[in-house]
């Protein structure tokens, strides 16, 4: 965004070298809220929109743990009944499971809505004919899906205490790492889905050889070093991997080097960063025909 | 004359190799009814994005309301209002919801963009359906509430890209009222369109476009008596001998216009000219004098139609 | 409508006007707009189960060793889950199909209107929906085989009887799915269709034994459908082939007759009344 004082670089190399006009004094003033604020009114927007599908987002946020946690943690730990490393597999699998659901509420929100906004019900140009920018669509847009994950995980961590999955109080921390899990793979999904012109099927392929696969491979049901080398780079890669790992150490004190905790700590947080601004400027571009 | 709130000189806007908007210099004064006729693909649609600040100019000068939209788009977005071309309402949102949401873009309080909507809601006569869903609005409908969603902010300038495209005759005339209504009110408007009747009911000025260029300037009235003869006949021969009348007709009229279906003989008295024809031993099938229209200005102009 | 009808059809004969003898035509038609649509997707729904094999079979079976079967059978924890997976497919391109593509046929691009307003019945319209959705799922279904042939999954000589099997899943879920779509009004009602998918995929004895749960739930599951699809193909490929197969055979019979009358009525109902 370019600083902007009224009085100094927009004026003078505008048209006439004299003062502002009214005209261009009430724009300026119009102008200076949005220009502060225009993320959040998208933000606010969205969340509006999200109500439409309230009932159903309640009820898969509740019954998604519930069933998860029963059948993996319960069903599926019976036949692991010497735990992984030296906690049960419910504790282990839980925080992968939690991640999971954040990859899993961001795909769904930065895929179609993503390419809707632009092709099928072109709500973003018509946000961009008022005073907000192309970068503050996008950045509002994942203020909301920020909200709607925090809101996911939030619940999905309550079930897991109910399921006794969470020993240490750290364990809270599992939150924001699934939050930023989520944004990590949202941002990037959302930067590739904005950039979709024709819509050939490129968002169920991508679900299906990127979101699934990452999901089955990134450590999220058994240790990495359980899968053969040739597929363990798959996690190396997946932000899910890395979220998972991390919310491992702060709910049950996964032992693991320092350094590869700051690994996992950096790279999501750079997958954050270059996602947003890929998401931007994809908004920018688009916008600005 | 008051200070122009859109100034253009030399404007161009280039995809690649394809030039869309080709050098056009027009100007807006406030309170006036603005509009630019032309075919699809004129450069008219483009040429309203960057007035709308939304599209980067590629060449020439561009100020609204003395500012360059470069640097002062969301300034300069403050005090428009757009009526896309395509209807980009919030289908998830409910009628009313669409107008509170859009209002906090313009960054004004809730209680202000509340007041705001019932009484525009009431001005699109859709206070009836402020509940209904966007979906289950009828197209003259959703063209209406996003008429009255440019207008939360009290624009001054009223932006509208083929307003009345794809609506039935009836939406059209309740839309070129709520228009009228504006425009009487000191709504500045620009407006694109390719329908003659539109440009002629609601511009107080207009230039003709082709190909990204301005052919001609002036009041509907003005262009007509300057391109045009003030009547027009049609007549028609059947499509097979319409090419041999037409050689036979030469010398009628002011000047001839030989089209597939049928021949316009421009004059000042088209039932003169009828009377020549049939004295000639000439006799079409179906004949018809009428008044020219701004549709035979854009035909002297281009050679061409514009619907085509 | 009824009150002009021409002797022969309609009221007269309810035989003909539910069924004639064309589902080839919507088949057809189906194929034709699979072909112009997008191979490339319909294709890689075959990969989905393998990554599940892969994974879980390679990765998460290196934990488990093996596990015991209904019957008793003590198999690798691939060779346990890989019969399960192909159920899954089966019954989920079958569902994907019934449902959601129908769901936006019925509702959105009117094809049945349009269809039903042709020599063709309600009844053609529905079997032919329901054989474009098998053909689907025996493609994955072959594909599928091939994979556990070839990661030595297959136990027995009865593996070819899966084939079969597999067809007999996706027939049930395709005809049910169907039925219970041409109910559904709005996307959120179809929302609570992946509801029930949900538990139901993750609790049939698919990935473990269901002898985890009390007895109770376990009758739950074994009342659903997917239970016995997973048993029966579990009982092809591993060769532990005993009585129960016919239980669940009988059960997917049910299923399909069940849903061809369902779809059929709800057909008529909607677009012949």
């Amino acid at each position: 965004m370019t600083a902007l004082d009224p009085t100094s670089s927009g004026a003078p190399s505008d048209l006439s070298a004299g003062a502002l006009s009214e005209d261009a004094r009430r724009a300026l003033a119009g102008g200076a809220a949005p220009r502060r604020f225009g993320a959040w009114y998208v933000a606010e927007h969205r969340i509006r929109a999200m109500r439409g599908y309230l009932q159903s987002a309640i009820v898969t946020s509740i019954g998604n743990p519930l069933v998860y946690l029963f059948a993996l943690g319960i069903g599926l730990a019976s036949l692991v009944p010497q735990g992984v490393g030296e906690v049960s597999y419910l504790v282990f699998v839980a925080p992968a499971l939690l991640a999971t659901a954040a990859v899993t509420v961001a795909a769904d929100e930065t895929t179609y809505p993503m390419l809707a906004g632009f092709k099928w019900n072109p709500v973003f140009f018509g946000m961009n004919a008022s005073p907000v920018t192309g970068t503050q669509i996008s950045a509002g847009i994942m203020i909301a899906i920020t909200v709607r994950l925090l809101a996911t995980v939030a619940i999905y961590f309550a079930v897991m205490l109910l399921f006794g999955a969470v020993p240490l109080a750290t364990g809270v921390l599992a939150i924001p790492v699934a939050v930023a899990t989520g944004l990590a793979v949202g941002g990037l999904i959302g930067a590739y889905a904005s950039r979709i012109e024709d819509d050939r099927g490129q968002l169920p392929m991508l679900m299906r050889f990127g979101v699934t696969p990452m999901f089955l491979f990134s450590g999220t049901f058994f240790p990495l070093e359980t899968l053969p080398p040739w597929l363990q780079w798959i996690g190396w890669i997946s932000p899910l991997w890395h979220g998972s790992e991390l919310g491992r150490v702060v709910s049950y004190g996964y032992d693991e080097p320092a350094w590869l905790t700051a690994v996992h700590v950096v790279y999501l947080a750079v997958l954050i960063v270059v996602g947003l601004r890929l998401v931007a400027t994809a908004f920018t571009r688009r916008l600005n025909k | 004359m008051p200070e122009p709130v859109i100034t253009a000189r030399q404007l161009s806007k280039q995809y690649g190799d394809f030039t869309a908007v080709d050098g056009i210099d027009f100007d807006v004064a406030p309170g006036e009814s603005f509009g630019l006729l032309g075919p699809n693909g004129a450069g008219k649609s483009t040429t309203m994005r960057m007035v709308g600040a939304v599209s980067t100019r590629t060449g020439g000068e561009l100020r609204i309301l003395g500012l360059d939209p470069d640097k002062h788009g969301p300034d300069i977005r403050s005090q428009l209002g757009v009526v896309p071309q395509q209807d980009n309402l919030d289908q998830e949102l409910r009628v009313r919801d669409n107008l509170l949401v859009y209002g906090r873009y313009f960054g004004l309080p809730r209680g202000v963009i509340a007041e705001r909507a019932d009484a525009l809601l009431e001005f699109a006569q859709l206070a009836d359906r402020a509940k209904a869903k966007v979906d289950d609005l009828s197209g003259g409908m959703k063209r209406r509430l996003t008429i009255a969603r440019a207008l939360i902010n009290e624009p001054r300038i009223l932006l509208l890209d083929e307003p009345t495209t794809g609506l039935d005759p009836q939406a059209r005339h309740i839309l070129w009222d709520r228009l009228f209504r504006l425009k009487e009110q000191g709504t500045t408007l620009v407006l694109t369109t390719h329908y003659m009747d539109e440009a002629e009911q609601l511009c107080d000025r207009l230039v003709v476009v082709d190909k990204g260029r301005i052919m001609a300037e002036g009041s509907p009235a003005a262009l007509i008596r300057e391109y045009s003869s003030r009547e027009v006949l049609e007549v028609r021969f059947g499509s097979d001998k319409n090419a041999e009348a037409a050689e036979r007709l030469q010398g009628i009229g002011d000047r001839l216009e030989v089209l597939p279906d049928r021949i316009l003989v421009y004059s000042e008295n088209g039932e003169a000219e009828l009377e020549r024809i049939t004295q000639l031993g000439l006799e079409p099938i179906t004949s018809l004098v009428r008044r020219s229209s701004l549709e035979d200005v854009f035909l002297r102009l281009t050679g061409r139609s514009l619907i085509e | 409508m009824t009150a002009t009808q021409a002797p022969g059809t309609g009221i007269r004969r309810p035989a003909r006007a539910l069924y004639a003898g064309n589902a080839r035509a919507v088949v057809a038609r189906g194929l034709l707009a699979t072909r112009s649509s997008n191979l490339l997707v319909v294709v890689s729904g075959f990969f989905e189960p393998v990554f599940y094999l892969l994974s879980l079979g390679i990765g998460f079976g290196a934990l488990v060793g093996t596990v015991a079967t209904s019957t008793g059978q003590e198999v690798p924890y691939a060779a346990y889950i890989a019969p399960a997976l192909l159920a899954v497919s089966a019954m989920n391109g079958a569902i994907y199909d019934s449902t959601w593509n129908a769901f936006f046929k019925l509702n959105y691009s009117k094809l049945y209107q349009g269809m039903l307003t042709t020599s063709l019945g309600p009844l053609d319209v529905a079997l032919g929906e329901i054989l474009l959705a098998l053909l689907r799922g025996a493609m994955y279904a072959v594909g599928f085989m091939v994979v556990m042939q070839v990661l030595g999954l297959n136990l027995s000589w009865t593996a070819l009887l899966a084939l079969p099997a597999v067809l007999l899943i996706a027939f049930g879920f395709a005809s049910l799915g169907l039925g219970i779509t041409s109910f559904m009004k709005t996307f959120q009602q179809m929302d609570w269709i992946s509801f029930v998918m949900l538990p139901m995929f993750l609790f049939s004895a698919t990935f473990y034994p269901i002898t985890v749960y009390p007895e109770p739930i376990q009758w739950l599951i074994q009342a659903l459908p997917l239970w016995h699809g997973v048993e029966l193909i579990r009982a092809m490929t591993t060769g532990a082939i005993s009585g129960m197969v016919l239980v669940h055979i009988g059960y997917y019979l049910v299923m399909i007759v069940v849903g061809v009358v369902l779809t059929t009525r709800r057909l008529r109902a909607l677009f012949l009344a």
